[in-house]
């Protein structure tokens, strides 16, 4: 969790913004570290998080969690977070011919036409928790946390698809249960000649659909060793006021977090 | 310009002056030819090229892949292939070898001789005292302490240790070669095996199996109980994306078979990461003609350079790169287990390939512009 990004967004694990669909893309950039933040952000404030992990290893994000101050092996003991592991199941469905049970989310692999419904299904199951929990503990409101999204455009899924999914994910977890999601899109430079099936477009579906959109991209007066990158944070505004707020920030990413300042203010200029 | 401070990090290890031994009960695997990053205790093995190695922080990281993007006439990356699996078979690590245009053994006789005296000689010239001899110049009557110390380089260097350096005009003994065990996938001759139901084409799909039937049998996911010592398993795959394995990504604008290199890649990046193994991927990114999915590919993969040689091109007579032989692009930089990565000085590096070396360095320098400036 990052204290300077809390107060960017108005927000702190005692309240924050429930309903809210968060998009984190980036373009030529990594923004997994905002990934990390919310997931610990999110475990912090007590709320049961799916997260579903495509791309990297569980002891990835364990390893950056325990910086951060948490403990992902705890809270999955706990009941607190349901882990997907995207990298090792694949390998069953894609090598094995593996078709049981648990690897039903992961069926797009097989038939990348036939679209996200097992995913759907894993993540529905997922954030609905059981009335009586074994151990009668209760969290608070469901999150989601994908990372990334547009790995599956790699593997195969259609955009249109994938728009569908996380149609039916806004539904299920922001309007239905009133908890929060957050997505991570990775996307490519603007091409003039788009394909079609670009994460391009996904991304302009996704921003079309969330609350609040963090984009992050290198500096565009070229590559500079202290400041990692610029973070665009935009805001869709409810109510009476018609414009969109949109600030620029520029980050540095340390060993255990990173800090955000206005743009000119990095300690290596001043 | 001084030397970087990632060199006198590693050779603290080969200048012992003192007896100290640090006791260490380490719970990191002790693998032969593997060291810990200083960044964040990740274990890593050199790529061959120690240059290389520090532009990508050290070393590789045992679980991550490292994508080459191949220059126009495949000289240089095939050059860093073969340093790769030289490099294992002289820490004796376990090596794969795939191609699909030439035989792995043809590539495997190719493999240069490593300069064994290079590191004989300088642990000898450590334990001996050096007598001041006028009649060699080279000896130092005042600084006699530096005597032993490496001279200093403008080239990024790392331990060597580590690392080794390999002499390019000579091929390796065959017993050096023969001692190291080397599986081999050589496309041409196998039997394509159909398999409706996998969204792979066949060659990517029998590639996949092989390797991990290697990573089972021989135990390095930790299957089979430990009967004998750890060790780490070097993938070396050749040209991947090339009409030769059965895909058209490199040859048409709209390919048939757009995602199977990307579904191969994300496989092995499963299988790389519950193995000790490291993967070197050469991709003739040149024939691709759709950006987007090379953006893809090395999303897909952890640490990513481009080569981009000189040869043909009008850059050669340039008198700025008179001195090299292409430059190199570092497309990504992986950030594992932690949130930060290795963050490169600066971005415009130039290599060049010497009987002895493969050396990388800095085309100029960065603008003097950080957070801890010395004054002048």
């Amino acid at each position: 969790m990052f204290p300077e990004l809390n107060s960017i967004l108005n927000s702190t694990p005692d309240s924050f913004k429930s309903s809210d669909f968060i998009l984190v893309s980036d373009r030529r950039a990594d923004a997994s570290f905002l990934i990390h933040h919310h997931l610990s952000f999110y475990l912090r404030a007590g709320c049961k998080v799916c997260f579903l992990g495509l791309v990297q290893s569980f002891s990835h994000y364990s390893a950056v969690g325990q910086r951060l101050g948490v403990s992902l092996a705890q809270a999955r003991e706990k009941g607190q977070l349901v882990f997907l592991e995207g990298l090792k199941n694949s390998i069953g469905v894609i090598l094995q011919e593996d078709t049981s049970q648990e690897t039903q989310p992961l069926s797009y692999l097989r038939t990348p036409g036939a679209g996200l419904e097992g995913l759907f299904r894993f993540v529905e199951s997922s954030v609905r928790q059981s009335g009586d929990g074994d151990a009668g503990e209760s969290w608070g409101p469901p999150v989601l946390l994908i990372d990334d999204l547009s790995v599956l455009l790699s593997l195969g899924v259609s955009v249109g698809a994938i728009l569908d999914f996380t149609l039916y994910c806004k539904a299920t977890v922001c309007s239905e249960l009133q908890g929060n999601m957050v997505i991570l899109v990775r996307c490519e430079e603007e091409d003039a000649d788009d394909d079609e099936e670009g994460s391009n477009l996904l991304q302009r579906g996704l921003v079309h659909q969330c609350n609040l959109a963090l984009h992050v991209e290198g500096l565009p007066t070229g590559y500079c060793r202290d400041i990692h990158g610029q973070m665009e944070v935009w805001w869709r505004q409810e109510g009476e006021t018609i414009c969109n707020r949109r600030k620029i920030f520029h980050f540095k990413v340390h060993d255990k977090g990173a800090s955000f300042f206005a743009r000119g203010t990095s300690s290596a200029v001043l | 310009m001084a030397a970087p401070v990632r060199g006198m990090i590693g050779s603290t290890s080969i200048g012992n002056t003192t007896s100290f031994q640090k006791k260490t009960r380490s719970k990191l695997v002790s693998i032969p030819g593997t060291r810990p990053s200083v960044q964040n205790g990740q274990l890593l093995v050199s790529s061959g090229v120690s240059s290389l190695d520090y532009v990508i922080g050290g070393g590789l990281a045992v679980g991550t892949l490292l994508l080459v993007e191949e220059d126009h006439y495949d000289s240089y990356s095939r050059m860093l292939l073969k340093y790769f699996l030289a490099e294992g078979v002289v820490c004796g690590h376990e090596l794969f070898l795939a191609s699909a245009r030439d035989h792995p053994d043809d590539i495997m006789q190719e493999l240069p001789s490593p300069i064994v005296d290079d590191v004989a000689g300088m642990k000898i010239s450590e334990g001996q005292s050096q007598p001041s001899d006028p009649e060699n110049p080279d000896t130092m009557k005042i600084a006699w302490r530096y005597q032993n110390q490496p001279k200093v380089q403008t080239a990024l260097a790392s331990s060597v240790r580590f690392g080794h350096y390999y002499d390019v005009s000579k091929t390796m003994e065959p017993e050096l070669r023969q001692a190291a065990k080397c599986h081999s996938f050589y496309q041409l001759q196998e039997t394509p095996v159909v398999t409706a139901s996998s969204p792979l084409p066949s060659p990517y799909h029998s590639l996949l199996k092989s390797i991990q039937t290697v990573i089972r049998k021989e135990g390095f996911d930790g299957s089979t109980p430990q009967s004998k010592v750890r060790n780490v398993l070097r993938l070396g795959l050749h040209s991947l994306g090339s009409v030769l394995w059965g895909d058209d990504v490199c040859c048409k604008d709209n390919p048939a078979h757009c995602h199977a290199l990307t579904t191969f890649l994300y496989i092995l990046r499963g299988l790389l990461r519950t193995s000790l193994s490291v993967a070197m991927v050469t991709v003739p990114s040149h024939l691709t003609q759709n950006r987007a999915v090379m953006g893809r590919i090395i999303r897909l993969s952890d640490t990513a350079i481009a080569l981009e040689s000189f040869k043909g091109s009008e850059k050669e007579t340039n008198p700025l790169y008179k001195d090299y032989h292409g430059l190199l692009h570092v497309r990504q930089l992986p950030r594992l287990n932690c949130l930060s990565c290795e963050v490169p000085d600066t971005k415009d590096l130039a290599f060049k390939l010497k009987r002895k070396q493969f050396t990388i360095e800095r085309l100029h320098l960065p603008p003097d512009l950080s957070e801890t400036t010395v004054s002048p």
